[in-house]
């Protein structure tokens, strides 16, 4: 790597920094006038039969009492500093609410994204290499299925058969590995049926460029030309389909998490959303396109190892 | 019929070239009842040797490539029989074809851009020729591919081994893929329009490259230059809508064409020696597509000599003791054998 190379790698980082700090800025200020128009959080928080004064006091207490404008001022200072805020329900900082929560959500979407990536990928390649013969006659309806049925119906079906029915796994709530297994499949179903169709699609159009004709005529079996040429060739649009589906699987995660009772970021989203609690929400938000923009910037990154012909164009581009 | 027209491939033993490599007789194509891309493909090469395929889009020269490395789609059925080097062709299994491909028979295709893996150092695409067919030692293929690629005129081979193909010119991306058709020393290569992508001056040292490279194999070259004929094969091969209509030795065939599809397409290549004198001519008409194929000459409809016998296939019959034959009932340039030929062979359908 020259001075030159690592220079406008460098001005290419910083750049895309700074576009994600105007992204940031922008969600940040869509969500904090969204939530203005919802609704005054201070009559929800009011005890029955409190008179308007009282109203008024617990609005003054949350800082509501002031102008919109204001508002968004201290709030932009608070968040210039790091901080996010207290919840109005809970009383205690926003971050930390959210700390508690984040690692059960990770573990599921973790857990969903293997899933994904093992079954979706798998089951991509398996029908793309045999098209038009069994294992794709067979694989492609559960893709369909697993594509058309939502998280609340395909979780209430696994409880159905695997806690009520089998009595093998549990129903609800966090224990271990094995009250893993239903939320991560449940969560998993969707995004592996999408990965599959897009693995299958880009291994078809790999499989008809002339480069499979040029490794065939080398004398490469289907196993070669699987490993050597076709894996890195369809990485790219897979890539850009999984970034897309850790986006997705964070915003699967509420539904499947309420399913099963999951305790992470998911019911802390609705409930705080239901108490308009603002600066939870807002949290959440933040703390939200923040993996969303961490997420693309590493997926550009990675195009740019995976296929060198992006980078010579990021690098012209610089220039 | 098949005899006949055998006979003149056979017959015609240059002493300066080898034993024979490959050995095609009445080679077919076909994807369903009538429709026969390749109509009886029959042509023998020997080691040392380029015999030039030519013929117009539509002819079957690629389908007739791409069914000598087994590489035809599914839907294609292949008849006939392609011995090489005893090993018969036609009717291989995919897994038959593997050991073949790339260690004795391999491909040059048209477009270097798109046949060379985007994501793979051009070194490497050389090195997995040998890497499949058994040349063990990473450090052994790195050193044969880098020497392939200085032996192919890329200068600087241990660096440009590891570059991509987008960092490449289009003539070093073709010295590339020659190189990868070399790395397994076959004894057959099918190179398939292998210039056509390239600018004039690369063109032709491209062509140079290929005749020095090539001296132990057979070659097939397909083109429908007959300018790149003229440079670089042995013998020519001429084919119409999917069947051979004349074959025999280049100067043979350049100087005196038997048949009028040969002489149509040679009088459209310019001239340098002549000036210029209005429009090149071309031919009327186009090449029958797949499924519309008459009975009788493919090239009647087009034909200016056409006649009522013309109905009936002529087949493929020997005309001058030099090995040209032709697929025509009345072919042209035959002063002395026109006679006897048409004695001959008058009856014979």
């Amino acid at each position: 790597m020259n001075r030159g190379a690592v220079a406008t790698a460098a001005g290419y980082l910083g750049t895309r920094l700074g576009q994600a700090l105007i992204a940031l800025w922008g969600v940040t200020t869509a969500v904090f006038f969204a939530l203005r128009l919802s609704g005054d959080p201070a009559r929800l928080l009011a005890p029955q039969g409190a008179t308007a004064a009282d109203i008024a006091r617990l609005r003054g207490q949350l800082g509501l009492d002031v102008s919109v404008w204001h508002q968004y001022l201290n709030f932009l200072d608070g968040l210039l500093h790091g901080d996010l805020g207290y919840s109005y329900v809970q009383h205690q900082p926003a971050l930390g609410l959210i700390a508690q929560r984040v690692p059960y959500t990770i573990d599921l979407a973790l857990s969903a994204l293997f899933l994904s990536v093992v079954f979706g990928v798998g089951a991509g390649m398996v029908m793309a290499l045999n098209r038009g013969r069994w294992p794709e006659r067979v694989l492609m309806p559960v893709v369909l299925v697993g594509q058309a049925m939502p998280a609340f119906w395909t979780g209430i079906l696994l409880i159905l058969l695997f806690s009520v029915t089998f009595r093998i796994l549990p129903s609800t709530g966090y224990g271990g590995i094995t009250s893993l297994i239903l939320p991560a499949v449940t969560l998993a179903s969707l995004s592996a049926a999408t990965v599959a169709r897009i693995t299958r699609g880009a291994v078809l159009e790999q499989l008809g460029r002339d480069y499979v004709r040029t490794a065939r005529s080398k004398g490469a079996g289907t196993a070669r030309l699987v490993v050597r040429h076709l894996a890195r060739n369809v990485s790219v649009p897979i890539l850009t389909v999984l970034a897309l589906e850790v986006a997705n699987l964070l915003g699967g995660s509420v539904v499947t998490e309420l399913i099963f009772a999951w305790p992470g970021l998911g019911q802390l989203t609705v409930q705080s959303v239901d108490g308009r609690d603002f600066p939870l929400v807002q949290a959440i938000v933040i703390l939200a396109a923040l993996v969303y923009i961490v997420v693309n910037l590493v997926t550009d990154l990675a195009y740019a190892f995976l296929d060198p012909r992006i980078s010579t164009l990021g690098k012209a581009a610089g220039t | 019929m098949a005899a006949v027209t055998t006979a003149p491939d056979t017959a015609a033993a240059p002493a300066r070239t080898g034993d024979t490599v490959l050995d095609v007789r009445d080679l077919r194509v076909s994807f369903g009842p009538g429709l026969d891309a390749v109509d009886g493909l029959t042509l023998t090469a020997r080691r040392g040797e380029t015999v030039a395929v030519v013929g117009e889009s539509g002819c079957g020269k690629t389908l007739s490539a791409l069914a000598l490395s087994g590489l035809l789609p599914e839907s294609a059925t292949v008849t006939g029989s392609a011995v090489l080097d005893g090993d018969q062709l036609v009717g291989r299994s995919e897994r038959q074809w593997r050991a073949l491909r790339g260690a004795k028979v391999s491909m040059i295709f048209q477009d270097a851009a798109t046949a060379l893996n985007p994501l793979m150092s051009v070194g490497a695409q050389i090195e997995e020729v040998m890497a499949i067919h058994g040349t063990h030692g990473r450090a052994a293929r790195r050193a044969r591919a880098v020497e392939l690629l200085t032996s192919v005129g890329v200068p600087d081979a241990a660096v440009r081994a590891r570059s991509h193909p987008h960092q490449l010119s289009g003539g070093m991306r073709q010295r590339v893929m020659i190189a990868i058709a070399l790395a397994g020393s076959p004894d057959l290569v099918v190179a398939d329009e292998p210039t056509t992508a390239l600018d004039v001056t690369v063109q032709a040292q491209v062509l140079a490259l290929l005749r020095e490279s090539t001296r132990d194999a057979a070659v097939i070259f397909i083109t429908h230059d007959m300018g790149v004929v003229a440079e670089i094969a042995d013998r020519v091969v001429v084919m119409y809508a999917g069947s051979v209509v004349e074959s025999g030795p280049l100067d043979e065939v350049l100087e005196r064409p038997h048949h009028p599809y040969t002489a149509a397409l040679l009088a459209s290549v310019p001239d340098p020696d002549a000036p210029l004198a209005g429009e090149l001519p071309t031919i009327p008409g186009r090449v029958p597509p797949l499924g519309e194929r008459a009975e009788g000459c493919p090239f009647r409809d087009r034909c200016p000599k056409a006649r009522e016998k013309c109905g009936q296939r002529p087949p493929l019959a020997a005309i001058t003791p030099g090995g040209s034959a032709a697929a025509c009932w009345y072919p042209e340039n035959t002063a002395a054998a026109e006679d006897g030929r048409t004695a001959d062979e008058e009856g014979t359908p």
